[in-house]
């Protein structure tokens, strides 16, 4: 019997993503937030979370996605990180999908650019493939080789 | 209480809470002997007493400690067993370390209490474990009990009869000699804390004295005490004993406490104050992470007040307007508290300094007297923290170089003791430190000729130094100009180090000094880091906080003045600040909102708003759409993935809930260039650009001479731009001068001195003057042209054959000659920089 994984999952511009429940904090809906001038692009602004002050990042951008037609609001998923919370702003929120590890398969090496550090494999779900997001190399954006 | 001595208070509050857990801890003990974890706590306690009071010269109490702890040790290694006993001897041996410290912290040393009894009952419990003490006679518990009694009372009334032959002492002694007077003060100290005791004991005994019924009040004499006492340790015939030394116990404790209490019959002199406050019941140890926390939560406070307040101001609700006008108070005070809690006396610091320089003053041959002004200037524990070590070197290099030895001293006419003094005062919110010393200063001349010695400088840069930038050379990583490298100091590490500490905190550092005459050292740094008063402001409908310890002023220009007051020099505006040229930043072109600006776009606002700033000692304006209010705001650090970018120092929640960047004047003026790393100006001044790599940029003003010619010098050489009127100009000593801010300026007519026969001779009305001052004089040099300023790096492709000129560098596409006015001023006056009139060599 194959260890069950539970999964919080999120749509970006058709693409099925999850990380793992015990990453993420909190989802909630759009919040106002304060731009963040000479930062890296992917960081699209800080969010005042209950007095915490959140990082979001853009993941479009980050996985070098079309940005979000216009009229249209992000979600956040906060998720922990080493250096405290940070917001990853995606479509839409999916439902928590229970995975078995049988179902994982690497990402093919056809896979590349920034996209490729961060998606960890796939699950084969029935219907569509369920993408593993390393939400810390996703997070990480210090390293400032964006685009 | 002021004149304890600073160490042996610590070591009083410390030794009282251990001793608090003493008596717990042995309690406890009592119940579960064998509890290692709490054994080796007393143990602890005890040793760490031992310990400080052999360092502070406590004798009585390092040996009445020493013998606890070789109990302890015994019974830690369990190599005994605690009992009733022993413990008792140990609870004894604790209230006989509170007697000692009490009479320590009453100013009156360790008095002169005698616990050799004690002493000697410790050592013997050493060797017997207390065991063979037992009582026959009674039930087991009784009997137990009765030992444990008689013990402390033996205790109790051995310390009595030593209390007693004092306090005859006082009696008959008494004399109108002040020193006697004294002796016998102290004795009745001895003895008011000898009553608690006694009371002690005698409580005691009235609770177990239904076995006791018969209580007989005869007199008492001080040879039946010591016997009693004797005998009692020995415990023979309980009962009796019990008796009698409830009996004796009860009258002397009344007239102890008649002694103690200063309605005292045998004092000529009248009453004794009681004894103030104890140390430790007036503070409290507080965990400082707990003090963070509460400082965390505060700053959350304060941000809630903010929004709160906001909410009133739109209602007309009044009892919510007043409701939150008090929270408004409430929490500016809770702030203030909780950021009192934090504050401690800048002595702290300092205390170890007289030390330090005592010391060092010794090894060098050298007499040193340290001052110190406002010690008690508060400051945060962090910052108090961060700056110790900054200080410390400090006056380390004041006293070895700074200070002149005795001989030289004399030789100079100064008295042959060298001051050092330490001032600390609070000014604009902030803490200014000062260490001055009066003693040689700094020779500006030996810092060039080093500097130039170790290949910082060249001698061509150091021709145009300024007087601060070579003192700014001391700051720098690897400077020394101490002649021989002592083990004291001298090996040009520190000087940076502190500069960063310092600057690490938010603070800044300066040095003045007088060759001869002295050198003071001026570190400014902010109260507090957490919770810093701001200024708000709007760009591109964001805001922003400015906090305000690098605010200088705020200047609004509105209408026309927009147009006549902003000046472009190319493509910067400047504005001129009370005849000072300001660089003006866009603060939306900064952030890269926006594109740069052209002079015309400038043209079309209606109102221009600008914050001047200070970064470094340079000012520059910055340009916003809107000044809003000061606020208190709370410094949250950036996440780490922002941190990289200096133009922020950090975040803050606004009182609406939104977050706003807090800029950080510093990171903006490096970004923009105002002010360069300082190792990156030095090094490219003067034209040095291929040592220095290339890299770094410096700013420059083109003058434009002929029809053709372009010069260009560092803008940070210009003290100012005028226009003077041919009209204005007057001769003297066959030069040109002109009267200038109450000096007589000479002109030096630029094209003159490069294109000599070329007629140079100025025709218009109006001179185009470049005033460059130095030492408080200032020379002017004529151009015909003011053409722009420019930000470029230096790479000097012909290095110039004639005087006054560097070399040749292409700037905007155009060979442009370097000027080197050092060179230009010396060939027009010889003397411009040897008798300056402020007396300094350079």
């Amino acid at each position: 019997m194959a260890a069950a994984r539970q999964l919080c999952t999120f749509f970006l511009d058709e693409l099925y993503f999850g990380v793992d429940v015990q990453k993420v904090q909190e989802v909630i809906r759009y919040q106002e937030m304060t731009r963040v001038p000479l930062a890296p692009p992917v960081v699209q602004g800080l969010i005042n979370l209950r007095g915490q002050i959140v990082t979001a990042i853009d993941m479009r951008r980050r996985l070098d996605l079309p940005a979000l037609p216009e009229g249209q609001l992000p979600m956040n998923v906060v998720i922990r990180t080493d250096d405290g919370p940070v917001s990853l702003l995606v479509d839409e929120i999916g439902d928590v999908q229970e995975v078995d590890s049988e179902q994982f398969e690497r990402p093919p090496e056809t896979l590349r650019g920034q996209a490729r550090e961060m998606i960890q494999g796939a699950y084969k779900l029935n219907e569509r493939l369920l993408l593993i997001l390393d939400s810390d190399r996703a997070a990480c954006i210090a390293s400032g080789h964006h685009e | 209480m002021d004149m304890l001595d600073e160490i042996v208070k610590e070591f009083l509050i410390e030794s009282y809470e251990n001793l608090d857990r003493l008596d717990q801890d042995l309690m406890a003990l009592e119940e579960v002997p064998d509890d290692r974890n709490r054994l080796s706590s007393v143990f602890r306690a005890i040793h760490t007493i031992k310990g400080t009071s052999g360092f502070l010269a406590f004798n009585k109490l390092e040996h009445v400690t020493h013998v606890g702890e070789s109990l302890l040790v015994l019974l830690r290694d369990g190599k005994m067993r605690l009992n009733n006993v022993i413990a008792n001897g140990l609870l004894a041996m604790v209230d006989a370390v509170r007697k000692i410290m009490a009479s320590i912290e009453a100013g009156q040393g360790e008095g002169d209490g005698d616990y050799h009894d004690l002493v000697a009952d410790l050592e013997r419990l050493q060797e017997t474990g207390g065991i063979e003490t037992s009582v026959s006679g009674l039930e087991p518990v009784e009997a137990k009990r009765a030992t444990e009694i008689l013990e402390s009372i033996a205790k109790q009334v051995g310390i009595m009869s030593d209390a007693s032959s004092s306090v005859a002492v006082t009696t008959t002694n008494v004399a109108p000699a002040k020193k006697r007077a004294k002796g016998g003060r102290r004795k009745k100290a001895v003895n008011a804390d000898n009553s608690g005791g006694a009371a002690t004991a005698v409580m005691e005994l009235a609770s177990s004295s239904i076995a006791f019924p018969e209580i007989v009040v005869p007199n008492f004499s001080q040879p039946v005490i010591e016997k009693h006492a004797t005998e009692s340790a020995a415990s023979v015939s309980p009962a009796e004993i019990h008796a009698e030394h409830v009996t004796e116990a009860a009258p002397k404790q009344e007239a102890l406490e008649c002694v103690s209490k200063g309605g005292n019959p045998h004092d000529g002199e009248g009453g004794e104050k009681g004894p103030s406050q104890s140390v430790s019941d007036s503070t409290v140890r507080i965990d400082v992470t707990l003090l963070d926390k509460l400082m965390n939560l505060v700053g959350e406070l304060v941000l809630a007040r903010n929004q709160i307040l906001q909410c009133s101001r739109s209602t007309q609700d009044a009892s919510l307007i007043a409701a939150s006008q008090r929270l408004n108070l409430i929490t500016t005070e809770l702030q203030e508290g909780v950021m009192k809690t934090r504050m401690q006396p800048i002595q702290n610091a300092w205390a170890k300094l007289p030390r330090v320089v005592r010391d060092l003053s010794a090894i060098c041959k050298k007499k040193v007297q340290v001052k110190m002004e406002g010690a008690d200037t508060e400051l945060d524990k962090t910052i108090l923290e961060a700056i110790r070590d900054p200080l410390t070197h400090i006056v380390r290099n004041s006293v070895d170089h700074g200070i002149e030895t005795p001989e030289v001293r004399e030789s100079r006419g100064k008295s042959v003791e060298g001051t050092l003094l330490l001032r600390a005062f609070h000014e604009g919110g902030q803490v200014n430190i000062e260490i001055s010393d009066d003693g040689g200063g700094i020779n500006l001349a030996r810092v060039k000729e080093k500097a130039i010695g170790q290949g910082m400088i060249t001698a061509d840069q150091a021709a145009s130094m300024s007087e601060r930038e070579l003192m700014n050379l001391i700051l720098l990583p690897g400077f020394s100009t101490a002649e021989k490298v002592t083990n004291v100091s001298g090996r040009g590490v520190g000087m940076d180090v502190v500069k960063t500490n310092v600057e690490k905190i938010g603070g800044t550092l300066d040095i003045h000094s007088i060759y001869g005459q002295g050198t003071t050292l001026r570190i400014k740094i902010p109260l507090t880091l957490a919770i810093v008063p701001a200024l708000m402001v709007t760009c591109e409908k964001d805001r922003y906080a400015i906090p305000q310890n690098s605010l200088v002023e705020l200047v609004r220009l509105e209408g026309d003045r927009v147009k006549r007051e902003i000046e472009h020099i190319h493509n910067s505006p400047v504005y001129r600040l009370r005849g000072n040229l300001l660089p003006l930043l866009f603060l939306d072109e900064q952030l890269q909102l926006r594109p740069t600006r052209s002079a015309a776009e400038l043209n079309e606002n209606s109102v221009v708003n600008i914050v001047v700033l200070n970064a470094e000692d340079r000012q520059f304006g910055l340009v916003v759409d809107q000044i809003n209010d000061t606020e208190e705001i709370v410094v949250k650090p950036l996440s780490k993935h922002l941190k990289e970018n200096s133009t922020y120092a950090g975040v803050t929640i606004m009182g609406d809930g939104t977050v706003a960047l807090i800029l950080d004047a510093l990171g903006l003026a490096k970004r923009a260039h105002v002010v360069s790393a300082s190792r990156d100006r030095i090094k490219t001044q003067g034209g040095v650009a291929e040592q220095a790599g290339g890299d770094a940029k410096q700013t420059l003003l083109l003058m434009g001479l002929g029809e053709t010619q372009r010069l260009a010098i560092p803008l940070s050489l210009v003290a100012r731009l005028e226009e003077i009127p041919m009209a204005s100009v007057e001769r003297a000593d066959g030069q040109m001068v002109v009267q200038y801010g109450g000096q007589i300026m000479p002109l030096l007519d630029l094209g003159d001195v490069l294109r000599p026969g070329q007629g140079g001779g100025n025709n218009s009305q109006m001179l185009q003057v470049v005033v460059y001052s130095e030492n408080g004089r200032s020379v002017g040099l004529v151009v015909d042209r003011i053409l722009d300023i420019v930000e470029t790096t230096l790479a000097i492709q012909r290095t110039g054959k004639r005087i006054g000129v560097l070399g040749s560098v292409v700037i905007q596409n155009r060979v442009t000659d370097l000027l080197d006015i050092h060179n230009l001023i010396l060939a027009s006056d010889r003397d411009f920089f040897a008798t300056p009139p402020t007396s300094l060599a350079v």
